[in-house]
């Protein structure tokens, strides 16, 4: 019945049978991954390669600290101060659903919980963009920086929420039997004990999550993107300068002269974003592994 | 120390079923009564990186027999026979010295192709591990791949009635493996194996995972298996193998260097290692001493 | 016991705990539960907040266009007549192409970076992999019209348009480059990280006992990956592919940088094209009328239940079939 295709055992152990056309298309297929991963890397080194390159040139202590024309630095501190207050907004809250999640919901408060930070994941942030608009902008009739970062904070606090509760619950379930053996109160123990354990975790999600937020650019453009390049201020509640409203303003203005303060911009955004997304997350990685071992 | 031998069940093969592999061959002949050898490994170490799991093992594994590998755990049983089909090639600080040579040929040559060993060596593990498909579709995968295609339910059927399986499955064989108790779920592994008819089954420790009956079962598919295949088993169970296998290799922790090291202590037919063994190591296991 | 469990114990003095203490912890506790509620409550408010939000400001274009919206073409702002056609067409053509090409790429990806590379390669590729994710989409959309435009322009479009042109999705270029296709290939190399690093999740959570039993009945490599790997985590990879969807479909910036601003529905690739976001991005902040503004909310109202759907679907998808979570949960 097996009709001569089983090999004959004392042969030799080369392929038999079918097998030498069945390696060819396992390399193949191997040839296709590897050529996949090839095409991704490419095109991230391209892109890196083109900011750093163009951007390299712009970059000078004028550029840094001085106003519009010879420099970005009203927008950078406009984007530091929008990404402060929205982390300012976000980081509690997100905190607090996380111990929600960990400490005091059930099973299906918990999975409702997850659901529900992830719809907000999913939130397109050109409409987290419209909702600061008509929600503050309009109402107040003026732009405002806070209102961007209301949108922003809205896009931090899944992430903040997400990475404080993995690492909660990392900690160890005998920390809290512990001291609730001591007749320590929950509350007490939640923000003497657990909170503290977590903490490297919470605040490498906070980084993350301000990396992620610092480079958007939909909400910005609906809710501070009429400013002053040249002032040098930190009001919250008028429209402040910033990075990603500017790289996109020069774009689209499709004037050439203006490419090289924008690769400079982004130089330095991309900069500051690729390090803090590596190291965060490199941290977070070792702060999980200490709690888990 | 001798058990009553189990009755051997022998499942009746259906006509036209496949032939007993039986091949001339010209791999050099031991003594005219033994059977040839289709393993011979020589002075075989194996090392982890820097720690060495297995010293220098001399054992030959003889056709149409079953050879079972007992000892205490950790002396190298489950990496020597992993080694045997090159299953220990994933392992990334895997390093072996010394030849396994397989009707004559290395193993671990450079023109040896990994895929073909495995083809002709089959492996059954610990733990059943059956594929989320249906129960026909864990037997007939690997002979599909192989372009066997012809006659495909034919040979899932003599697969499934050669690991005893058949007449418990044969109304439900689209249904999930993943629904079939813990000794069926094994007996799907073995089928699977069988179904390409290899010319070596390796088992390790195959009923380790399984109740009495469930094991007892497996037993006595092996002594139906034996003929047609060549079989290696290890095994945590000494009664298990004065059960079933010809022949008994014996594997200890070797103290007498810097650092334990596993090692084969004695290899003999079955009923000498377990009535009157050679080495004092031997008899202090089999009569139960240390375990 | 740690250090911190001693030191609030001694904080706590003692197991003794006086009545007045123990009422303090007891409201301690209740406000503590409060105010994780209120936070729960905050964030689950927020979500109904913007979709009413959304919605409302898009009543007038609604009660003025109804459904036609969907698919009626003409959009004049000078005539206060708005139809989301061409808008739709742009946002499905891009986000097809991009899930069409990505999604092969990032699963493949995915499958080099569990079966293929070797540790320390998958431990770099990996991270660099995800960073592509990480650029944020207004210097990705930048780049695209400073540099990938032209290149596409000058060569990838004529050279389709030369060899393929019969099909009329490889129709004439553009002299700028900024095209629907542009666009796409943009999209793609946002959409691939995603689905990548969630689908070598799921091949890594494939027991190594499976794989085990398929290598040990000699089959290679690659049968391992079709019999094993990929159909066991088939529903896991739908459901990443959806929410790299959902990522596509939502993107303003990048795509409204690259794609031209056509307004009309064309089989070309290389011609020009808008999506709902884009509009949104291009057109709001320069918005005169309310008439204009609410037809821009009410492309948000499109997307926004686009955009639902597919994170439902995904998360719906990735709990019913896998074994292993789906998404990073």
């Amino acid at each position: 019945m097996s009709g001569g295709l089983v090999p004959d055992p004392t042969a030799p152990l080369t392929p038999s049978g079918n097998l030498r056309r069945r390696q060819i298309v396992s390399r193949v297929a191997e040839v296709v991954a590897t050529g996949a991963a090839v095409i991704a890397i490419a095109a991230l080194v391209i892109v890196i390669w083109t900011v750093v390159s163009r951007g390299a040139s712009a970059i000078s202590l004028d550029f840094l600290f001085t106003g519009y024309p010879t420099g970005v630095g009203p927008m950078l501190l406009g984007t530091v101060v929008i990404a402060l207050v929205a982390t300012a907004i976000a980081m509690p809250i997100g905190v607090l659903v996380a111990l929600f999640i960990t400490e005091y919901s059930g099973a299906k408060g918990a999975r409702t919980m997850k659901l529900t930070l992830d719809l907000l994941n999913g939130l397109p942030s050109i409409i987290l963009g419209l909702f600061a608009f008509v929600f503050i902008v309009a109402a107040q009739e003026k732009q405002t920086a806070f209102a961007g970062s209301v949108a922003l904070a809205i896009i931090e606090l899944p992430l903040i929420a997400r990475g404080s509760q993995e690492v909660l619950q990392l900690v160890p379930g005998n920390l809290r039997e512990a001291s609730d053996a001591l007749g320590i109160a929950r509350w007490r123990s939640t923000l003497t004990v657990v909170l503290p354990s977590a903490l490297g975790g919470i605040v490498t999600s906070t980084i993350l999550a301000v990396a992620r937020a610092a480079g958007e650019t939909a909400p910005l453009i609906l809710t501070t993107s009429a400013f002053d390049p040249n002032s040098f201020s930190i009001n919250p509640f008028e429209a402040l300068p910033n990075v990603p409203t500017w790289i996109y303003k020069v774009s689209e203005e499709g004037n050439p002269n203006g490419y090289a303060e924008a690769w400079g911009m982004s130089l330095i955004l991309v900069s500051i974003i690729l390090f803090a997304s590596l190291g965060a997350r490199a941290l977070l990685a070792r702060s999980k592994r200490k709690l888990s071992s | 120390m001798t058990q009553a031998v189990p009755s051997r069940i022998r499942v009746q093969p259906k006509a036209g079923a496949m032939p007993p592999a039986v091949t001339e061959t010209t791999v050099e002949m031991q003594p005219l009564v033994a059977p040839e050898l289709v393993f011979d490994s020589r002075g075989v170490s194996i090392f982890y990186g820097a720690k060495q799991a297995l010293a220098a093992v001399n054992l030959g594994i003889r056709r149409g027999q079953i050879t079972a590998l007992i000892g205490p755990s950790g002396c190298g049983k489950t990496t020597f026979l992993r080694s045997l089909n090159r299953m220990n090639d994933s392992v990334a600080s895997f390093r072996i010295e010394g030849s396994i040579l397989y009707h004559g040929h290395d193993i671990y040559g450079s023109n040896v192709d990994r895929v073909e060993v495995r083809r002709r060596i089959g492996m059954v593990f610990q733990k059943p591990n059956p594929f989320p498909k249906s129960i026909y579709d864990n037997v007939a995968w690997a002979p599909r791949n192989l372009g066997l295609r012809r006659g495909l339910d034919e040979r899932v059927e003599e697969a499934l009635r050669g690991a005893a399986l058949w007449d418990e499955v044969k109304d439900r064989l689209k249904d999930s493996a993943l629904g079939l108790s813990g000794g069926q779920q094994q007996r799907l592994c073995i089928a699977r194996a069988i179904a390409i008819e290899p010319d070596v089954l390796l088992l390790d420790e195959p009923a380790s995972a399984l109740d009495p009956i469930a094991t007892g079962a497996i037993e006595d598919l092996m002594h139906s298996l034996k003929g047609r295949f060549t079989i290696v088993i290890v095994t945590h169970n000494m009664q298990q193998a004065a059960r079933v296998a010809d022949r008994t290799a014996f594997f200890s922790l070797e103290t007498s260097g810097e650092k334990p090291v596993g090692s084969l202590i004695e290899v003999d037919e079955t009923e000498k290692i377990f009535a009157n063994p050679r080495d004092p190591r031997t008899r202090d296991y089999v009569s139960g001493r240390f375990g | 016991m740690s250090a911190t469990v001693t030191a609030a114990a001694r904080a706590s003095r003692g197991t003794r705990v006086s009545p007045l203490r123990k009422r303090a912890d007891q409201f301690g506790d209740r406000a503590m539960f409060g105010i994780c509620l209120l936070a729960a409550l905050i964030a689950g408010g927020a979500i109904f907040l913007v979709g009413y939000q959304i919605v409302h400001g898009a009543q007038p274009a609604i009660s003025k266009f109804g459904l036609a919206f969907i698919y009626e073409t003409t959009w004049q702002p000078n005539f206060g007549e708005f139809g989301a056609g061409v808008l739709l067409f742009g946002t499905a053509v891009t986000s097809a192409f991009a899930l069409l090409l990505g999604a092969p790429i990032a699963i493949a990806i995915g499958l080099f970076l569990t079966l293929l590379a070797p540790r320390g390669v998958g431990a770099v590729i990996g991270p660099l992999v995800e960073l592509l994710a990480a650029i944020p989409s207004v210097i990705l959309g930048f780049w695209g019209l400073v540099v990938l435009a032209p290149f596409v322009q000058e060569h990838v479009e004529p050279f389709l348009h030369n060899n393929f042109g019969f099909i009329p999705i490889f129709g004439a270029p553009q002299t700028t480059g900024l095209s629907v296709f542009t666009a796409s290939l943009i999209l793609t190399i946002m959409v691939v990280p995603i689905i990548a690093s969630i689908s070598r999740d799921l091949f890594r959570s494939v027991p190594r006992e499976l794989q085990d039993g398929a290598a040990a009945l000699g089959a290679t490599r690659w049968e391992v990956v079709r019999g094993i790997v990929l159909p066991t985590t088939s529903s896991g990879v739908i459901a990443a592919c959806i929410l790299g969807l959902g990522r596509a479909l939502g993107e303003a910036i990048a795509v409204s940088q690259v794609i031209g601003a056509g307004s009309e529905i064309k089989a070309n690739l290389f011609a020009p094209g808008s999506t709902l976001a884009g509009q949104i991005a291009l057109q709001f902040p320069g918005a005169l009328t309310e008439l204009h503004k609410a037809a821009l909310f009410y492309c948000g109202v499109i997307l926004l239940v686009i955009g639902l759907i597919a994170n439902l679907l995904a998360g719906w998808i990735g709990r019913r079939f896998s074994y292993s979570g789906a998404v990073n949960w």
